[in-house]
């Protein structure tokens, strides 16, 4: 086994709106391998972003970390400091957001902006900033860069302010990129761009990167495993190949199932029962309870996230002694492929 | 099986003035839809596919005429849509209906399912005022509502059901055509497949015909019976589901497709990265409006526009293409002129 740069253990993050607490990180397990990528998969609401935000400690009011630990390379992160936080933010740990127009500051230069993270983590002055700059545009493939450092985000297309927040957040070479929905506002040929674009930098600095999604497509494209979150729970985490090919949790099996595919003929969607309860009316059981097929008595009881015999976890009273329906879930056939 | 043309579109140009200067003179226009012209048949979905800014949803919009188009001629049923006075077109939309992408923006947050579903058929008045409430429950059954949210406003419904809203309003004045306007786009796919069953199912029950406009590939390939691509405002490929996923023969329709991330870690396809963005319709390119990103581009593809036309006869003409050389890069005989496989020398380039 590699050793993990980040190790997140139980993690939870509530939000306190009106006397009520909600649950939107509820006990989130999950390990990020050195120089690997790990995906993070869910719906809307799944709480993958919000994990994202608890690492780097940017959670505002009313939210707040109220349990569990985020070791990264063996410190702390939950109760680190503040100006320790600061050092790490774009340092150590960078992250880039699904939204660059709005990430990117509209009065600024590319050039102004780039500088102040160079002056800020490497003290360096105007003159080596602004070649630095350069060079970092040059390297996320942005053409005559010496003209574009002078320009304004409004004045860049959608894919190239996310390129100029990539040169941004690599420029001082983070040992962990967090990527939060990075093409999702983009056009396909765009983020057919970018994705290549991080991975060819991940293997030339030998980054470690979290990368969230909710498309299974980029998932099996850029990640070596996957964590899938339900409702604020990681319910299942596994390598990349065996997620697709032997997913265990029904709600992953479901996934897979009403997903439509480009590369293949399909005849008949299967979709996922009913949709995602609201905060308020969570099942205190297994929170996929509700909507999977295969429920039963025992479900109405927390499952653990449980360790399998080839080292991936599952969330579920399938893969448990206690469970007395029949074995297994109804798997995707992947092998249809034309 | 003889197939019933429902609708024509042909030379349609949807051009959106800019207006600026000092008195506020038009300076130039968008030429968001530029000359395109297509057909579809009774009880098929045809889809129209392309990134941002290529004239996809202007196309749906013009076809109602909820943006008046600029010039051309649509046919809807044999009569001249563009030719109709206003009253008259109302008449013609209960025919004609559209499902938008995002379902909170396009209903009424102060009208419940049944104030919403009443007025579209008080407007067309398609059925008799006493029968309505009967009908809007059946609606709701149809979509997959319950009978007991009739009362609700659009709020206390999740992103999927307002959507099965919006698609219930669409079907409450027995429309022939429903344009879905990248109606699953805001989804997720759990509920998206819902969604999509339900209009497949909807379809064969009530003998609909679809313009389905998507970005989405592998949704489109699932619900399609026809395709459209679209690149800046022309039609740049148009052909049969299985004929254009399996044999695409446009440069760009080539790269659009191997650009889709494949939901299978084990099969990793050669992808070709197209440098740059997409240019600007207000001054699309000349010639061939591809030819900026083209590896394949010569000086032909700068000047001369490519007709879409049949390019072999295997596909009997139900396949045709816009591009000069779509034959010649077939057989080999064409090669691109830079590598197109490396994403640092496509984008440096």
């Amino acid at each position: 086994m590699s050793e993990n740069i980040l190790d997140i253990n139980d993690l939870r993050t509530s939000f306190f709106v009106e006397g009520n607490e909600i649950k939107a990180v509820d006990g989130v397990t999950f390990q990020v391998p050195k120089g690997k990528t790990l995906g993070i998969v869910g719906e809307s609401g799944s709480g993958k972003s919000i994990s994202a935000l608890s690492i780097l400690q940017l959670i505002d009011d009313p939210g707040k970390i109220v349990g569990g630990s985020i070791r990264f390379k063996d410190e702390e992160l939950t109760t680190a400091k503040g100006s320790r936080m600061r050092n790490i933010r774009g340092n150590e740990i960078s992250m880039i957001f699904q939204e660059p127009m709005t990430s990117l500051n509209p009065v600024y230069t590319i050039g102004q902006q780039l500088r102040e993270a160079y002056k800020i983590h490497q003290g360096l002055g105007k003159r080596e900033g602004t070649k630095r700059a350069i060079e970092m545009l040059e390297l996320v493939g942005i053409p005559s860069p010496e003209k574009r450092v002078d320009q304004y985000p409004y004045e860049l297309s959608g894919g190239m302010r996310q390129r100029v927040m990539i040169a941004m957040a690599l420029a001082c070479k983070p040992e962990l990129l967090i990527a939060d929905e990075p093409t999702t506002a983009l056009d396909v040929t765009i983020q057919a761009q970018i994705l290549e674009l991080i991975k060819n930098l991940q293997e030339e600095i030998g980054m470690s990167v979290v990368m969230i999604t909710h498309d299974l497509g980029v998932v099996a494209e850029t990640c070596d495993y996957v964590a899938v979150m339900y409702c604020g729970k990681v319910v299942e985490f596994a390598d990349i190949e065996t997620l697709f090919e032997n997913p265990r949790h029904p709600y992953t099996v479901g996934l897979l199932n009403s997903l439509p595919r480009h590369d293949i003929d399909q005849d008949e969607l299967v979709p996922i029962k009913g949709s995602v309860p609201a905060p308020d009316e969570m099942p205190s059981g297994c929170r996929f309870a509700p909507r999977c097929p295969h429920a039963s008595d025992i479900c109405r009881e927390l499952p653990e996230l449980e360790t399998q015999e080839d080292g991936n976890d599952v969330r579920c009273w399938i893969y448990t002694e206690q469970w007395d329906g029949e074995k297994g879930v109804k798997v995707y056939d992947n092998e249809t492929t034309s | 099986m003889t197939t019933k043309q429902l609708l024509k579109v042909e030379n349609l140009k949807q051009y959106f003035p800019i207006k600026g200067g000092f008195l506020g003179r038009t300076v130039n226009h968008v030429k968001a839809v530029d000359d395109i012209s297509f057909t579809l048949n009774k009880g098929e979905t045809l889809s129209v596919v392309g990134e941002s800014g290529c004239g996809k949803s202007t196309t749906g919009r013009a076809i109602l005429r909820l943006d008046e188009p600029t010039e051309g001629t649509v046919e809807f049923d044999g009569q001249d849509v563009l030719g109709l006075s206003k009253a008259e077109m109302r008449k013609m939309r209960s025919d004609m209906q559209i499902i938008f992408q995002d379902p909170y923006a396009s209903l009424n947050p102060r009208k419940t399912v049944r104030q919403t579903l009443n007025e579209a058929m008080e407007i067309q008045s398609v059925v008799p005022k006493r029968e309505r409430n009967d009908k809007i429950i059946e609606l709701m059954e149809t979509v997959g509502l319950q009978k007991h949210q009739i009362d609700r406003f659009p709020h206390e419904f999740s992103g999927g059901q307002r959507q099965r809203i919006g698609i219930a309003r669409a079907l409450s004045v027995n429309p022939k055509l429903i344009i879905c306007d990248e109606a699953v786009s805001a989804l997720d796919v759990s509920i998206q497949a819902q969604v999509l069953n339900l209009l497949k199912r909807l379809q064969s029950e009530m003998d609909l015909t679809f313009l389905f406009i998507a970005h989405d590939l592998g949704v489109v390939r699932h619900i399609s019976d026809r395709i459209i691509v679209m690149y800046l405002g022309k039609i740049v490929e148009m052909g049969e589901t299985k004929s254009i996923f399996e044999n695409p023969q446009h440069p760009y329709t080539k790269a659009l497709l191997s650009a889709i991330p494949v939901p299978n870690p084990k099969k990793k396809s050669e992808r070709i990265f197209l440098r740059g963005d997409v240019p600007s319709p207000i001054d699309p390119p000349s010639g061939c409006r591809f030819h900026t990103r083209c590896p394949f581009a010569t000086d032909k593809c700068r000047e001369e526009t490519p007709v879409l036309e049949a390019k072999d006869e295997i596909y009997e003409g139900k396949h045709t293409v816009a591009c000069h050389y779509a034959l010649d890069i077939q057989a080999g005989k064409h090669e691109a002129k830079y590598e197109m496989t490396n994403v640092r020398k496509a984008l440096n380039e």
